[in-house]
């Protein structure tokens, strides 16, 4: 952002509070994401973790609270006013969100194309170059229809970082693949943060990922943050809703549940 | 206690009611600052050349792709309108003033709203089924977190090409409508050509023919802004999306019938302001 004169932390939420409809979906939620970290956002399916990343690139406005980027509120400006802090942010979308009207090369390019003036063969370099880092170099001329799952989301990072951003948010990044494809999408975040110190923000439910890249974890439970912690911190915990989380064991009152429809059918 | 369950019910209801009638005055009110957006950009997008890349392809998509269906639309209506009017003007005798009857609706009136309404099927059900998929698929969001405005980049060239190009398919089907009736009048039920034509020429003025391209810019406008904006607010799923297709077609359908309504009252008074009452027969 050329914005170096600010020391604070890159991204900061102030008791932001979104509902959609009677659903409250965060509720008076506090975040500040420091230069260079990694912090992954674990909970519930459904729980608003998603909600919570679309508020910092102002895909979603909170109903109140603030939102900064670099220290500048951000939560109130316009559609226009966004695209200068839009181009310093790359967001990975659960699905990827490929345009399927486009080539990988064309949905690559596509932000550069947008936002820099630069000659066809910047723009090959570019694209080659991003392909070369999520490791898929000679698929330019590929349609997303015609890629597997766990290559759609490269492809997608590769999007992501086309205009090399300072942050980048991962929507689910490992949901859908397999246990050795999400490791190398889990190995591609910690490469982009080593190699061009990207601050990130995971989101996610898979616990074998969030332990792999996190240097923070936070966990949301019904719109508030009830943990905040290294990833050691959580392996340790015995905050009941921590440990049921991380281990992946069922709640009491949902097997419950279960039960009681069982004994019902049985009836 | 059966009482106080239908005075709840009815609360329940009438507050349903009420709810539903405010979602619709929301959605009203958010259709016209996304018909205001589109507008501007429609103007600020064709001064900037980076855009008509983004314009051509939809050119072709509504205009060419749309021409073969315009062109039998139209041959049918003009075919039609003259097989159900000849035997009335050939009881009183007046059948060499066909053309001017079967012209005439067609150019006022058929041709724009029957070119309107086959629009609103083909193109209509298309962009709302595109937009609604890129909607659901996060890739409008994914558009908008780029830092690209997808007003200007999808919705903007998309009711454009509606825009300037319905009035183009309406003079098309006004052409093929007019042959559609002289093909039944004259070949089929052996009317004098020179006659036919002479009584057209006297009845369809120069105004009468720019009421229905003028009708066709307000139709496309219509059916390229509801479409796309029933695509923005499509809900999730194939059923979400097959949704929003039907209501598009149901709402552009509706408007154009309602626009075509208004434009012919006020185009009437026009035309008899300065030309007074024209007879047709």
């Amino acid at each position: 952002m050329g914005d170096s004169s600010h020391n604070g932390p890159i991204i900061e939420l102030r008791s932001v509070s979104k509902r959609f409809g009677p659903l409250r979906v965060l509720d008076q939620i506090n975040l500040s994401l420091n230069l260079g970290q990694t912090t992954v956002v674990i909970g519930e399916s459904g729980t608003g973790k998603s909600v919570l990343l679309k508020h910092i690139v102002g895909l979603l406005r909170p109903d109140s609270g603030e939102v900064f980027f670099h220290g500048k509120r951000i939560d109130r400006r316009s559609e226009q006013e966004l695209v200068e802090i839009r181009r310093h942010i790359g967001f990975l979308f659960q699905m990827g969100a490929l345009f399927d009207s486009m080539s990988v090369a064309e949905n690559i390019g596509f932000p550069v194309l947008e936002h820099t003036k630069c000659t066809q063969e910047e723009l090959d370099r570019i694209i080659a170059e991003k392909l070369r880092m999520v490791g898929l170099e000679g698929l330019q001329s590929r349609r997303p229809s015609e890629l597997s799952g766990g290559q759609r989301k490269r492809v997608a990072l590769a999007r992501a970082i086309a205009l090399d951003p300072e942050v980048v948010l991962y929507d689910e990044p490992t949901t859908g693949l397999d246990p050795v494809r999400a490791d190398v999408i889990n190995e591609l975040i910690l490469k982009l943060k080593r190699e061009l110190q990207v601050t990130s923000i995971v989101v996610t439910h898979d616990m074998a990922s969030a332990f792999k890249v996190a240097d923070r974890i936070v966990m949301l439970h019904k719109g508030k943050f009830i943990a905040d912690g290294s990833p050691e911190w959580y392996k340790t915990s015995d905050d009941t809703d921590v440990r049921r989380f991380v281990d992946g064991r069922a709640a009491p009152q949902d097997l419950e549940a279960l039960n009681v429809q069982i004994e019902d059918l049985t009836k | 206690m059966t009482n106080d369950l239908t005075t709840t019910s009815a609360i329940a209801r009438s507050d349903g009611h009420w709810a539903r009638t405010r979602r619709a005055v929301d959605r009203f009110g958010d259709f016209w600052i996304f018909a205001g957006q589109t507008a501007w950009w429609m103007l600020r997008g064709s001064l900037l050349p980076q855009n008509w890349r983004l314009l051509v392809p939809q050119l072709y998509e509504v205009g060419y792709r749309s021409l073969p269906v315009i062109l039998i639309t139209g041959a049918f209506v003009g075919m039609v309108l003259a097989v159900q009017a000849i035997e009335q003007f050939r009881a009183v005798g007046l059948e060499e003033r066909m053309g001017a009857v079967v012209n005439l609706s067609v150019v006022r009136e058929l041709g724009p709203v029957l070119a309107g309404i086959m629009l609103a099927g083909r193109i209509g059900g298309a962009l709302t089924a595109e937009l609604g998929t890129m909607s659901v698929t996060e890739q409008i969001d994914a558009l908008r977190s780029m830092g690209v405005n997808p007003i200007r980049y999808l919705v903007a060239p998309r009711v454009l090409a509606c825009f300037l190009l319905t009035p183009t398919l309406t003079l098309f089907a006004d052409f093929t409508g007019a042959l559609g009736g002289w093909f039944v009048s004259v070949i089929q039920s052996g009317i004098d050509s020179g006659p036919y034509w002479e009584y057209t020429r006297e009845a369809v003025e120069n105004f009468d023919l720019f009421s229905g391209i003028l009708k066709g810019f307000f139709f496309g406008a219509a059916l390229g802004l509801i479409s796309c904006y029933k695509g923005f607010h499509c809900r999730a799923g194939a059923e979400g999306v097959g949704r929003a297709c039907t209501e598009a077609f149901v709402t552009s359908f509706i408007a154009i019938l309602i626009l075509d309504y208004v434009l012919a009252v006020i185009l009437q008074q026009i035309s008899e302001h300065f030309w007074g009452f024209r007879s047709l027969l």
